[in-house]
C-alpha cells in the first residue's frame, strides 16, 4: 500500500512525467528510424542503428572516442543556444521560427568581424548577439505595433538574411571554393579560447569555453523565467495576455524585448559554432543552416524546460552526429534528420501521454478511495465502478 | 410507455463519489410529470454531477434511476436521449455558422435519398415556435442572433427530438431582465403542455417566480424537497447555505465626502461598430459612497470602464483621480495612483489562470519594493502575504498558495481578485458584475465587503445589470442607455419599474454633474 502510494507520487510529478514522455518518443522515434532503414536495406539495418546510437564509441580507442565526443559537444552548444532561443519566446506566447535566421545573422556577423575586420573573438561574439538581436527586433516590432504573425515575418526573415549573409561574406570566401577563409589561418585571435578544455578531449581544438557557456546560458534562462520579475511578466503575456495589460505590464514592449533577446541568443548560437573554426560557411549555399529548425526539436524534447533541453540538445546532436558514420552507399545520413523529426512529431505526443497517466493515476486513486469507503463505510451494495 | 407512475423521472438514493469528496450522497430527486422542479443550491453542491448522472456522463455507484417507474440503466448521453432527456447547458452547444434551422436538425435530418429536406423541418420548428412562444428567425445565424434567441434555439431543438424531460442548467445566467421573464412564461407554457422540467438555479426570485416544487443539495447532500406555494425566499436560502444569509444589504447612512473620481465629457469609441459606446459622459464619485452604473448589457457599461482603467484610449473627455489628472495616465499608473479594477471578465482580464494563486495575488503589486528586489522575485514574500489574504478573505482553494487558479472554483477566483484588489487600499474601487454567476453565500459576501470600502471613506463605483442589486447597495444611481447617462436616481426614492424606463429607453432626463 504504502510503496504503490509512492509510486504514484512520483508519477505525478510533473517533472518525472517530462522525463518518462521525453524517454518514450526517443524509443519510439528510434523505433520508426529502425523500420526506415529495415526498408531501405534489411541486411544491414541492425548495425545501421546501433551505429547511429554509438557515434562516437564506433572508435575503439578511448582517445578517438573522446575527441569525437568532442566533436558531438562542439555542435550541441550551437543547438542548445537555438533551442534556448525558441524556448524563450515560446514562454511569451510566440513561435520563434526566426530563430534559424537569427542564427544566419548572427554567423554572418561575427565572421565578418573576424574575416574583413580582423576583430578579437569578443567583439565578433557581440557582433553575433547585435546581428540576431536585431532580426529578433524586426519580428517583435512587426508583431506588437502592426499585429504581423510572428512565424510569417521569421520565415521571411530567414530567406532575407540567408541571402544578405551570402553576399557579405563573398569577399571573405577561399579564391578556389566557395567557402569562407580558415579563421586560424586569417585571424586566430577570433577564435574562441578553450582554456585548457581540449585537454580532455583528446586535444580536440575545435572544444571551447563555447560549451560550458551555453550550459551557463541555459542556467541563466531558467533562473531568468523562473525567479525574476522580467520571466514574471512575459510568462503572463505569454498565457494571459488580457490579464498582463489589465494589470499594466507593458505587453508591447515585452515582446520587443522577448524577441530581442531570443534573437541574441540564436545569434550567439552562431558565433559559438563559427568561431571554433569547426566549419566555414559556404556563400553558395542555398538552404537555410538547420540549426535553428533542430533547435524546435530540442526545445520541445527538453519539455520546454531550460535545463531539458540541455539534454535533449546534447541528445539530438549525438544521433544527427552518428547518422553520419553509416555507410553512405547505402543509407543517407539524412536518417538521423529523419529520426529527429520523428521525435518532434511526437512531442505532441508528450501532451497525451501526460494526460493519460495523470487520467490512470486518477481512477488508481478513485478506485483506491471507494475501495477505502467501502471498508469504513456502514454497508457496501456490489461495486458498480 | 404507459405512464402508471406519478414520476416521469425519478433518481432514487443516488450516490457518487470522486477521490476524497462524495460529489451525490443519497440524493432522491423525482420529477413529476408537468411540472417545474427547481434543483437549488451552491456552486459545488452538487447538482451538476447529478445532472450529468442523469445524462449518462458519470455512473453512480450506488443508487438507480427510474423513468415511467421502470428502472432504467443511462450509460452514456445516447441512452438519455433515447429516454427523451434533454438538456440546456449553461453554455450553448451551437454552430456558429449555421442557421437556427440548421442547429435544430443538425444530427437528427429529415433526407430523402440524401437530399436534405429541409421544408418539413421548417414546418415542424414553427409549429413549435408558435406553440410554445419560442420566437426565432429560422434562417438567421447563430453568430448574429442575439442570447436570448440562441437559447430559445437549444430549447427547440430539444422539442423537435420530442424530449419529454427537459434540463435547464442555470438558463438565465446569460440573459438581459427582460429575456429573463420572457424565458419564464416559456417555461411555464412547456410545463402545461406537459413537458417535465428540471430547473437547476441558485437564483432564489427566478424559483420562486417559476418553480411549482424545489428540491435543495448542500455539500452534495439532499436537504429537503419543498412546495413553493409553501415555503419563501428566506427558507430556501437557508436550505442552501445551511445557515440564515442576508439577502438584502443593509447599510448605514453616510454622508459622501470629497470628490474621488471626476470624469467630464468622456467619449469612449466602440470595438464592434463605428458609433462611439460611450458618448460625452460626466459624473462624480465621492469619498464615502458607492455610485451604480445600472443598465441593460451593451449600453457602454463595459467601455466605459474600460476608459477609466486605461484598457482603452478614450478620443475626448478628462478624467481625474483624487485631484490628479489621469487622462493619458498608463493603466500602472492609474493603478498605483489608488485605482482598483474588479473587472467584468475575470477570467481574461482578472487572473492568469495558469499561475499559482500566490502569484495572482500580487498581479497588482508583484513590482513593489515589498515583493520584488534588484529584478528578482521575493518568492516568500509573495507566499507569505498571498497565505495572509487568503486567511483573511476566506479564499478556499486545494493547496493553498500553490494551488493553480484555473483549477478553482468561480466564487474563490472572484474572491481571490477582491482580496487583491481590495487590499491596495484603493481610493476608488471600480468593481463590474462582481456577483455574476456567484451563489448566495458569495454575494452576500461581495456586497459586505463594498460596503466596507464605502464606509472605510473610499468611493466605489459599481456596474451591475441585476436591479436587486442596484437598489440594495447603492448609494446613488446612475442608469445608462446606449452610452448615456440618461438619468440619476437615489434608490430610497426610486423602484425597478421606473429604473427599467430609464434602462429601456423609454425615457430620459437631464443630469447634471
Amino acid at each position: 500500500m504504502t510503496n504503490s502510494k509512492k509510486t504514484s507520487g512520483i508519477l505525478s510529478n510533473p517533472t518525472v512525467q517530462s522525463i518518462l514522455a521525453a524517454l518514450l518518443c526517443i524509443v519510439i522515434g528510434l523505433f520508426v528510424g529502425y523500420i526506415a532503414l529495415l526498408i531501405i536495406n534489411p541486411k544491414g539495418a541492425n548495425t545501421a542503428i546501433i551505429t547511429i546510437l554509438k557515434n562516437y564509441f564506433t572508435y575503439p580507442s578511448k582517445a578517438a572516442a573522446l575527441k569525437y565526443l568532442g566533436n558531438t559537444l562542439v555542435k550541441a552548444a550551437p543547438l542548445l543556444m537555438c533551442a534556448l532561443s525558441i524556448q524563450f519566446c515560446y514562454q511569451a506566447g510566440l513561435f520563434n521560427i526566426g530563430a534559424a535566421g537569427q542564427y544566419v545573422a548572427g554567423a554572418g556577423a561575427c565572421l565578418y568581424c573576424a574575416l574583413a575586420l580582423h576583430m578579437p573573438w569578443i567583439i565578433c561574439i557581440l557582433a553575433a548577439i547585435l546581428a540576431g538581436g536585431i532580426f529578433g527586433l524586426i519580428v517583435g516590432l512587426l508583431k506588437s505595433y502592426l499585429n504581423v504573425n510572428e512565424v510569417i515575418s521569421g520565415i521571411m526573415l530567414n530567406w532575407i538574411g540567408l541571402y544578405c549573409v551570402n553576399m557579405l561574406l563573398n569577399g571573405v570566401k577561399e579564391v578556389a571554393s566557395p567557402y569562407t577563409l580558415h579563421l586560424s589561418a586569417e585571424n586566430p585571435s577570433a577564435i574562441l579560447p578553450s582554456m585548457g578544455l581540449e585537454k580532455f578531449f583528446s586535444n580536440n581544438k575545435y572544444v571551447t569555453i563555447a560549451v560550458p557557456l551555453a550550459i551557463i546560458i541555459a542556467i541563466i534562462i531558467k533562473i531568468v523565467l523562473s525567479m525574476t520579475v522580467f520571466g514574471y511578466e512575459i510568462r503572463a503575456t505569454g498565457i494571459a495576455k488580457d490579464a498582463a495589460r489589465y494589470s499594466g505590464m507593458k505587453e508591447k514592449r515585452n515582446l520587443v524585448i522577448t524577441l530581442f533577446i531570443g534573437g541574441a541568443l540564436a545569434g550567439i548560437g552562431a558565433a559559438f559554432l563559427y568561431l571554433t573554426g569547426y566549419e566555414e560557411w559556404s556563400v553558395t549555399q542555398s538552404s537555410v543552416p538547420s540549426m535553428g529548425f533542430n533547435g524546435i526539436a530540442a526545445t520541445f524534447l527538453g519539455g520546454l524546460d531550460p535545463i531539458g533541453t540541455i539534454f535533449a540538445s546534447y541528445f539530438i546532436q549525438h544521433i544527427t552526429s552518428g547518422g553520419s558514420y553509416l555507410d553512405k552507399n547505402v543509407y543517407p545520413s539524412q536518417i538521423s534528420d529523419f529520426i529527429s523529426a520523428i521525435i518532434i512529431y511526437l512531442c505532441g505526443f508528450v501532451l497525451i501521454f501526460k494526460l493519460y497517466l495523470n487520467g490512470m493515476l486518477r481512477k488508481r486513486e478513485e478506485k483506491k478511495s471507494n475501495d477505502g469507503m467501502a471498508h469504513n463505510g456502514k454497508k457496501q451494495e456490489g461495486g458498480i465502478s | 410507455m404507459a405512464g402508471n407512475s406519478e414520476y416521469a423521472i425519478e433518481m432514487l438514493n443516488i450516490t457518487k463519489r470522486f477521490p476524497g469528496i462524495i460529489a451525490n450522497d443519497n440524493v432522491t430527486i423525482q420529477l413529476r410529470r408537468g411540472e417545474i422542479h427547481a434543483l437549488l443550491g451552491e456552486n459545488g453542491a452538487g447538482k451538476s454531477t447529478l445532472m450529468s448522472v442523469l445524462f449518462g456522463l458519470y455512473q453512480a455507484e450506488e443508487g438507480i434511476i427510474k423513468k415511467d417507474g421502470v428502472e432504467v440503466k443511462i450509460n452514456n448521453p445516447n441512452d438519455a436521449n433515447d429516454l427523451g432527456i434533454g438538456m440546456v447547458h449553461q453554455h450553448f452547444k451551437l454552430v456558429q455558422c449555421f442557421t437556427v434551422l440548421d442547429n435544430i436538425i443538425l444530427g437528427v435530418e429529415t433526407t430523402k435519398h440524401g437530399i436534405l429536406q429541409k421544408d418539413e423541418s421548417r414546418k415542424k420548428i414553427l409549429e413549435l415556435s408558435d406553440k410554445y412562444g419560442l420566437k426565432v428567425d429560422p434562417d438567421a445565424k447563430i453568430e448574429d442572433i442575439t442570447v436570448g434567441m440562441q437559447q430559445r434555439t437549444e430549447i427547440l431543438k430539444m422539442l423537435y427530438r420530442d424530449n419529454e424531460i427537459l434540463i435547464f442548467d442555470e438558463p438565465t445566467a446569460v440573459l438581459t431582465p427582460a429575456e429573463i421573464d420572457e424565458l419564464m412564461i416559456i417555461m411555464k407554457n412547456l410545463a402545461k403542455e406537459g413537458k417535465s422540467i428540471l430547473f437547476i438555479s441558485h437564483k432564489l426570485a427566478e424559483i420562486m417566480s417559476v418553480a411549482d416544487r424545489c428540491s435543495v443539495l448542500r455539500r452534495g447532500k439532499y436537504i429537503g424537497t419543498v412546495d413553493i406555494k409553501d415555503t419563501n425566499e428566506d427558507e430556501l436560502s437557508r436550505m442552501m447555505v445551511g445557515r440564515d444569509v442576508q439577502l438584502v444589504a443593509t447599510k448605514e447612512d453616510k454622508t459622501p465626502g470629497n470628490v474621488i473620481l471626476h470624469v467630464e465629457n468622456m467619449t469612449v469609441p466602440s470595438k464592434l461598430h463605428h458609433n462611439n459606446a460611450v458618448k460625452n459622459v460626466s459624473f462624480d464619485v465621492r469619498e464615502g459612497e458607492i455610485v451604480c452604473i445600472a443598465g441593460i448589457d451593451g449600453n457602454g457599461q463595459t467601455e466605459l470602464v474600460y476608459g477609466l482603467s486605461g484598457l482603452e484610449n478614450i478620443t475626448s473627455g478628462k478624467i481625474t483621480l483624487s485631484g490628479k489628472d489621469i487622462t493619458n495616465a498608463s493603466i500602472r499608473e492609474r493603478s498605483t495612483s489608488g485605482m482598483s479594477h474588479i473587472p467584468e471578465d475575470r477570467h481574461k482580464h482578472g487572473l492568469v489562470l495558469d499561475y499559482n494563486l500566490g502569484y495572482n495575488l500580487v498581479l497588482q503589486r508583484y513590482f513593489e519594493p515589498a515583493f520584488s528586489t534588484m529584478g528578482f522575485l521575493k518568492k516568500k514574500d509573495i507566499m507569505d502575504y498571498s497565505d495572509k489574504l487568503i486567511e483573511q478573505y476566506d479564499i478556499r482553494s486545494s493547496l493553498g498558495s500553490q494551488t493553480i487558479t484555473r483549477s478553482m472554483s468561480g466564487g474563490n477566483q472572484q474572491k481571490a481578485i477582491i482580496a487583491r484588489e481590495i487590499d491596495k487600499n484603493p481610493d476608488l474601487l471600480i468593481a463590474v458584475q462582481p456577483t455574476r454567476g456567484l451563489d448566495v453565500g458569495a454575494i452576500e459576501y461581495i456586497h459586505k465587503q463594498l460596503i466596507a470600502q464605502r464606509d472605510a471613506g473610499h468611493a466605489v463605483l459599481l456596474v451591475s445589470l441585476e436591479l436587486e442589486e442596484v437598489m440594495s447597495v447603492s448609494d446613488r444611481i446612475l442608469v445608462m442607455y446606449e452610452g448615456e447617462i440618461v438619468g440619476e436616481f437615489d434608490p430610497k426614492k426610486t423602484t425597478p419599474e421606473e429604473l427599467g424606463l430609464y434602462m429601456a429607453g423609454a425615457k430620459r432626463k437631464e443630469v447634471k454633474v
